[in-house]
């Protein structure tokens, strides 16, 4: 069995008096298709965000590679192979999808080479994600499903070992899913460790190795895709009794 | 190539500014083009915070006061010459500037407007009742006799912004064709995209508020001299505030020729219309062109130029 890429030891998260995340914890391994599924509010993103540094945990560690992260700021964990996608896409709106790109390459993939490196690899990724006729132009010119490639795109600019895709399919049409699954299995051949957050189950279930499922902050089963399938609590936490 | 042509033509406006003074004898037109050269100095400095980082700061009258007044404290204290006066006035500014640098991490958007326009009041409230520098009364500030090279104060002072502005103007071209100004507006655009993309925000956010601060400051240590009588409402004046605001939004808050085209045209213009009309204008006149500029072309005349040579081309 691989090592941990990923370790997350009792994390809890809370909100004033709302416990979002209640000791949880979890392992991805490297070069794993996790899948990470539940149903609304129950604290998938906070610990997406746990994760990449955009919140900090109340209690708990969190280690990527061996490394313990749980107090270093996002940016640093990115450096280190911790990309993300935003589930609402954030694009750099005033700047082409090219210098979107170049902005990761710069500042997290090689934070010491130069610019002239960072706009070739851009092209080369936008190129990957089929966006390459797209590239001098602002993200506004584009489409639902163009913005989330851009996400995907961006995030894959920082050169990660870790990619969360956070709801990345999330509105597309079925053939569109297809196109993003496709792009998620390539990066994963590629060697990249993938968390997928998704609603679409025919997506998940076809994607992980493995599933995780969180109701009320609290992780309620683990499993391979057959497994999860046939869950009595899984079904309780999506259905009700 | 574009490096070696920008910095060629920051040396020639040096030599020029210099020759100036050797050709105009008029007093007042260094009177005028001081404030106007103060303007593109304040007008670049806000750019860099507001304009490529996207924090609006409206306390910009504070740092150049706190400029102006570290001047009179070292003037009164160790009759300090002009350049220990510009560093010195810098550093403080660019300390206060490093202050709420660190506001950012809990102010966004019009929070933060808020509170460096709530920095000016509390700063102005502080001189008002510092008798060493005169307090609300004011100080008289004695010019010296005479300065090498120059046949009046004035034109010296002149020239010495001049440089300003030049030093000014680089520092906010270096920034834009950085690194960091590519961080910086990654920051603009989304701060929390920015942060998960390896930008360390806090760290550009500090270096932005910094490098603005200083500038301020820097364009404020003259300003003693330059009016030979300082109080706090002339040294806080709403003018600075709204003008180093107003001059980038309407000459283009994306380039750093932007604030240069925006003070020089405004500036230009406040100056014409304090001797043809009245001196009580001044802020009707911005007011007008900044409402109109905010409906009518919201990227400035940079902005509206690019749009209008796009759209020949395409």
């Amino acid at each position: 069995m691989a090592d941990p890429l990923l370790e997350v030891h009792n994390v809890t998260k809370r909100f004033g008096g709302f416990e979002a995340l209640s000791n949880v914890s979890l392992e991805v391994r490297e070069g794993e298709r996790f899948g990470l599924i539940g149903p609304n509010g129950s604290g998938k993103t906070t610990l997406i965000n746990c994760i990449s540094g955009a919140l900090r945990n109340d209690g708990g560690r969190i280690l990527f590679r061996g490394t313990d992260v749980t107090e270093m700021p996002a940016y640093q964990r990115t450096r280190l192979g911790i990309a993300r996608s935003f589930q609402i896409p954030k694009p750099f709106t005033s700047m082409t999808l090219l210098e979107n790109l170049c902005i990761p390459l710069e500042y997290a993939a090689h934070a010491r080479s130069g610019g002239d490196e960072a706009a070739g690899d851009a092209r080369e990724i936008l190129r990957l994600m089929g966006l390459e006729s797209k590239a001098h132009i602002t993200p506004a010119g584009l489409s639902q499903i163009e913005m989330r490639k851009l996400e995907l795109a961006r995030a894959m600019a920082a050169k990660p070992k870790l990619l969360i895709s956070d709801e990345a399919m999330a509105g597309l049409s079925s053939a569109e899913v297809d196109d993003i699954l496709a792009i998620l299995f390539k990066l994963n051949e590629d060697g990249i460790t993938i968390i997928m957050i998704e609603h679409i189950m025919r997506a998940v279930m076809r994607f992980s190795e493995r599933i995780v499922v969180f109701d009320a902050g609290a992780k309620i089963a683990e499993g391979t895709p057959q497994a999860i399938a046939e869950n009595k609590e899984v079904e309780k936490a999506y259905l009700g009794e | 190539m574009q490096r070696r042509v920008f910095l060629a033509s920051m040396l020639a406006v040096v030599v020029l500014g210099a020759l100036v003074t050797r050709v105009i004898q008029n007093q007042y037109y260094y009177f005028a083009a001081y404030v106007i050269l103060q303007y593109v100095v304040l007008a670049t400095a806000w750019n860099i915070l507001g304009g490529y980082t996207g924090y609006v700061n409206f306390g910009s009258a504070a740092f150049f006061a706190l400029g102006a007044y570290t001047s009179v404290v070292l003037i009164k204290a160790a009759a300090a010459p002009l350049v220990v006066l510009v560093v010195a006035g810098g550093l403080v500014s660019g300390l206060l500037g490093l202050g709420i640098g660190y506001l950012t991490l809990r102010l966004r958007g019009v929070f933060f407007a808020i509170a460096t326009l709530a920095l000016a009041v509390v700063l102005q409230t502080m001189f008002i009742n510092w008798e060493y520098v005169g307090g609300a009364r004011g100080i008289y500030i004695i010019r010296p006799k005479t300065v090498p090279f120059f046949t009046s104060y004035v034109e010296f002072l002149f020239a010495v912004m001049v440089v300003l502005a030049v030093v000014a103007v680089t520092v906010a071209w270096w920034i834009e064709n950085s690194r960091v100004g590519r961080g910086l507006a990654a920051i603009r655009d989304n701060e929390e995209a920015a942060e998960c993309m390896g930008v360390p925000t806090l760290k550009l956010k500090l270096v932005a508020t910094t490098v603005s601060g200083v500038l301020m400051g820097v364009a404020g240590a003259p300003f003693p001299y330059y009016v030979t009588y300082v109080e706090p409402s002339s040294a806080f004046n709403l003018d600075y505030a709204v003008n180093s605001l107003a001059m980038p939004m309407i000459g283009g808050t994306t380039t750093w020729a932007g604030p240069v085209l925006g003070a020089v045209l405004l500036g230009t213009a406040q100056q014409v219309a304090t001797v043809t009309i009245s001196s009580a204008l001044n802020l009707l006149i911005v007011g007008i062109i900044l409402v109109a500029f905010v409906i009518l072309a919201p990227e400035g005349i940079i902005g509206l130029v690019r749009r209008v040579t796009k759209g020949k081309r395409g």
